[in-house]
């Protein structure tokens, strides 16, 4: 990937409410980084809840959030390890 | 995830839904939620006072949108929205009133009173989620349903001639008019949020998936089959001419923002109508 200066992209964590999930697909279908997955286990209704499948890949675009019937997914911004190294990124 | 990671983090649409109702009835793959969330971005991002919003909405799957969202709301009688947000926005006029309902309460029951609060321009929001039929009811036909589909009250496939909601809003005097499906996620927040801020009747239609009858009946896969189906057919032409905004059954679908014009309000009318004829003995109300 090719970053203008030394600007690095937001990295999201995905946080998933997998019981309040209906197992639409909306969000696996739509995440444009091809984040998460739909599971093969069950939530307590009954539904495939999606998992995360590759969190390192996640900008921080909030499209499933944005895109849930239920409710259920929401992202936050990923903290960084190393403080300096944060600080020095973002100009 | 771990509950901890639960406790510290919250879905920031939690702030805006009364949680304890939470799982909603909503079908899975139905788009109503979608069209929810894109509202609760909108308020949060308009920056308006919520004690000063209130949801109204009448009955069907939308209709159940006033009992969700944590502001002030009302779950009207069939087809009355409009008329509850009226006397509402009469009452107060400092509130932002917002009719959230459905295609079959908003233009098949309440018809007369979509038409009449648009004549008068009244200063409401209405956000119409449009699935082509009376969900709740068990999937009738509704005054929308294109020609050609199946519904239980047209086993051969519906003959009835439907209404084009932006075209019937515009001859009816409506100050602002888009058409979006559920998937135009930050077209739909932004159409809000115009609509919020703007004097005058406002219409958003949004047109989302009805898995359990209208996608079964004619069988047309899943809630993504549909959501991906009607985003793909649609053609954004802001400004269209709203008389060829006509929705043929799986036809093309005409989206964007076809009005926004600028017209005296009710309480605008009112006030100066009266004014012109009292002199300084009329005393102006909600200005």
């Amino acid at each position: 990937m090719v970053y203008f200066g030394n600007i690095k992209p937001i990295k999201g964590k995905v946080h998933i409410e997998k019981n309040r999930c209906k197992g639409c697909a909306f969000c696996v279908e739509y995440c444009p980084k091809d984040v998460l997955e739909m599971s093969e286990e069950f939530n307590v209704k009954g539904y495939h809840p999606p998992f995360v499948k590759d969190e390192d890949a996640c900008v921080y675009c909030q499209l499933c959030e944005s895109i849930c019937p239920e409710f259920a997914i929401f992202v936050t911004i990923k903290e960084e390890e190393e403080e300096g190294e944060k600080g020095e990124s973002r100009p | 995830m771990t509950k901890e990671d639960r406790l510290e983090a919250k879905n920031p649409s939690e702030k805006f839904l009364r949680m304890d109702r939470i799982p909603h009835i909503w079908c899975p793959g139905c788009g109503i939620g979608t069209v929810v969330t894109s509202f609760n971005e909108a308020l949060k991002k308009s920056k308006i006072d919520l004690d000063d919003v209130v949801v109204v909405s009448g009955i069907g799957c939308t209709g159940r949108v006033a009992g969700y969202v944590k502001l002030d709301s009302f779950h009207s009688t069939h087809g009355r929205a409009i008329p509850f947000a009226t006397g509402l926005k009469l009452a107060n006029p400092n509130l932002n009133v917002v009719v959230f309902s459905g295609d079959g309460d908003i233009f098949g029951i309440g018809g007369n009173h979509f038409i009449h609060a648009a004549r008068r321009n009244m200063d409401i929001t209405v956000i119409c989620v449009n699935n082509f039929n009376y969900a709740m009811t068990g999937g009738q036909v509704a005054a929308t349903t294109p020609i050609g589909a199946n519904a239980s009250t047209a086993p051969y496939g519906n003959f009835e001639f439907s209404f084009s909601l932006p075209y019937l809003a515009e001859a009816a005097g409506a100050t602002y008019v888009a058409r979006w499906t559920a998937l135009h996620l930050r077209r739909v927040t932004k159409s809000i949020q115009e609509a919020l801020a703007k004097p005058g009747f406002s219409l958003i239609e949004v047109i989302t998936p009805c898995v359990t009858l209208y996608a079964r009946r004619n069988r047309l896969g899943d809630g993504l089959n549909l959501l991906k189906y009607y985003y793909d057919k649609s053609v954004i032409e802001h400004g269209a001419d709203t008389r060829t905004l006509d929705i043929s059954y799986q036809g093309k679908l005409v989206v964007g923002k076809f009005i926004d014009k600028e017209k005296p309000t009710f309480l605008h009318a009112m006030n100066e109508h009266m004014t012109k004829i009292l002199g300084d003995k009329f005393v102006k109300y909600g200005e």
